[in-house]
């Protein structure tokens, strides 16, 4: 069998050490984790190693606003890869003032499971 | 958002703070919880909220609110936090003048110049971005030029997108967040180019904006020409040796219609310099005492116009003592005076506040010169004693270090002046369970000890 390494940056701390998650070929739970100086590091690994999730942050259009855009944001992290695909689809979405934060705008985006909502208040002006 | 335009300025104000942006809002609840009864906020933008407005980004508020918000999740707690405690919050207002009676001459959109009284001022005008490095890149001067920060405005405020291939110079966090900006936006990244042999931004940016989304970046690498006439066709790029002197014979050319600018911050200081407050030169924001107060009386500042903060907790943190002092300073109920001088020494740009007192309890901001593992924190009095000594893991330039100082430590001082020095630690021990302090990368739980 052979291994296979990917390397990671951890972002636990400023000290940022090199992570290698080795896993056997076809193996399958088994990994070994090296390169941590903390339990953190560790979790961190395994976490990017198996399922990596990001906050997805991007604006939408709005009408009748302060500014011609509102910043949006998903209520939960959501998989990786599924982040430019998100913000790919809420490019068509256009809504009209007022808004407030926390306002659904999505309500289940790309059946994902994962909302996305207004990050802050815009009156109608 | 919400606003609350008052209809009149009143002709005097307990307290009145120049901008609205996270100090300036903190500083006015704080002044108002301290006894000060008027306080105003004025700010040139057409909302309070600052900076903050265009980050959208998550990774504020951590240590604050024990959330982790977008910019403009923090900005509008902040503001609602104001009006709810009856602040006066007047948007479209630039300042243009601060005397040294503390009248605060400002113009408005709606009324044109008014000038308003002051017990106290707070300076909390934020940051410019540098452009200095852009006027001495040798070559044309198309458009498709921006500071990183210009671009967020441009593509988070108002949609607009700055160009279709984008170079980035310097790695400070703005430009790593512009990186994966754009391309969620469909504007290719060609690259990001780093003078110096580390990157300048938090290593999640570089994870998580660059990493994330296979954008190259170069270390020790810098632009060295500019190309295109009317608009930017292609910038020459080169790698630099160990006196960061470009390599010519090694450069190549990157085709791109936008670069943009990521080269740091400098407090916004044409009010401190007009009223003559004296400047620090290594952080370009006026020298302050413990109470965040210049050198001029009932004039304090806070935020980045002091210098420049990484996370917008610190500055929450550094505000509310502003707001504080200057409520107190208002309301007749000065902070006794300062007692110590801190001198910058050994491996220390600087040092915020300047003075501190030996009766209270303070949080002192230090910036290194350069990257240490494992060092030793010391305060050194004039004839050489160390008074106090403190191990820390590991120090960057980018990182702020914060030390609190307890009156105990300082009990036995009669001094003057101390000097702050960061001493690398020749021997580290094996299994050291020295505690590095960053209450914001891990407020949960702190690193160290597990091998
Ligand atoms: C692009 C970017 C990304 C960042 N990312 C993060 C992050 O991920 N996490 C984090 O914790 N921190 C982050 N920060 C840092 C944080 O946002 C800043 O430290 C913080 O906003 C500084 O607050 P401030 O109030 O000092 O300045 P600002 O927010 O700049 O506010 C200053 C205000 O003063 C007003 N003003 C200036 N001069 C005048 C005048 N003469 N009259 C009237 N008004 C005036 C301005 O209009 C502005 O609204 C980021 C900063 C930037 C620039
Ligand atoms: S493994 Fe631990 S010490 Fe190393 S970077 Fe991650 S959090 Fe910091």
């Amino acid at each position: 069998m052979t291994a296979h390494t990917t390397h990671y940056l951890c972002i636990g701390c400023p000290l940022g050490c090199r992570l290698e998650v080795e896993e056997e070929e076809g193996g399958q739970a088994e990994v070994e984790v090296r390169g941590f100086s903390c339990r953190r590091g560790r979790d961190y690994a395994l976490q990017e190693h198996r399922a990596p999730q990001r906050m997805v942050t991007t604006t939408v259009a709005i009408d009748h606003a302060l500014w011609p855009r509102l910043p949006v944001r998903s209520q939960q992290p959501v998989p990786r890869q599924l982040v430019p695909e998100i913000c790919r689809a809420l490019r068509s979405v256009h809504v009209v003032a007022p808004v407030m934060l926390g306002d659904v705008l999505v309500e289940n985006v790309l059946g994902c499971g994962v909302a996305i909502v207004a990050a802050r208040d815009m009156a109608a002006c | 958002m919400i606003t609350a335009q008052p209809r009149h300025l009143r002709r005097r104000y307990d307290v009145v703070v120049v901008g609205g942006g996270p100090a300036g809002l903190e500083a006015a609840v704080a002044a108002q919880n301290a006894g000060a009864a008027q306080v105003l906020v004025v700010d040139r933008e057409p909302e309070a909220g600052g900076i903050l407005q265009q980050c959208i980004h998550t990774g504020f508020g951590l240590h604050r609110f024990g959330a982790e918000l977008t910019g403009p999740e923090y900005a509008q707690r902040l503001v609602a936090q104001a009006l709810v405690q009856g602040v006066d919050i007047v948007a479209d207002a630039c300042v243009l003048d601060v005397d040294e009676q503390r009248r605060v001459k400002l113009m408005t959109t709606a009324s044109g110049i008014a000038t308003v009284d002051a017990g106290a001022v707070v300076l909390a005008m934020g940051a410019r971005e540098r452009t200095r490095a852009a006027a001495r890149i040798p070559g044309t001067r198309p458009a498709g030029i921006f500071t990183a920060g210009l671009a967020q405005r441009l593509v988070n405020l108002y949609g607009l997108m700055p160009g279709r291939r984008a170079a980035i110079l310097g790695s400070g966090d703005i430009g790593l967040i512009m990186a994966r900006r754009l391309v969620l936006e469909g504007v290719e990244v060609a690259g990001v180019f780093e003078l110096m042999p580390h990157a300048n931004g938090l290593n999640r940016n570089i994870v998580q904006c660059l990493h994330d989304f296979a954008i190259p970046l170069y270390l020790s690498t810098t632009v060295v020409e500019i190309h295109g006439r009317e608009r930017l066709e292609k910038v020459t790029v080169a790698p630099v040796d160990s006196t960061l002197q470009p390599q010519l014979a090694q450069a190549w050319e990157v085709p791109c219609d936008t670069l943009l600018l990521s080269i740091g911050l400098i407090p916004e200081n044409e009010l401190s310099e007009q009223l003559r407050l004296r400047i620090d030169p290594a952080t370009r924001g006026p020298v302050v005492a413990s109470t965040m107060e210049c050198s001029r009386d009932g004039v304090f500042a806070c935020g980045n116009v002091v210098h420049i903060h990484d996370l917008v907790d610190f500055v929450s943190a550094e505000a509310m003592l502003a707001g504080t002092c200057a409520g107190r300073f208002a309301t007749a109920a000065p902070a006794p005076a300062d007692n110590v001088r801190l001198l910058s020494g050994e491996n220390v740009r600087y040092c915020v506040p300047h003075t501190i007192s030996t009766e209270r309890e303070h949080t002192v901001y230090l910036r290194t010169l350069r990257p240490l593992e494992s060092c030793e924190l010391r305060l050194v009095e004039a004839e050489g004693n160390v008074l106090y000594t403190k191990r820390l893991r590991y120090v960057f330039p980018a990182e702020m270090v914060t030390l609190k100082l307890r009156p105990a430590i300082l009990q036995k001082f009669h001094g003057g002046t101390l000097r702050v020095d960061l001493v690398p630690r020749a021997f580290p021990e094996q299994g050291d369970a020295a505690e590095p302090s960053f209450p914001l990368s891990a407020p949960d739980k702190r690193p160290g000890g597990e091998p």
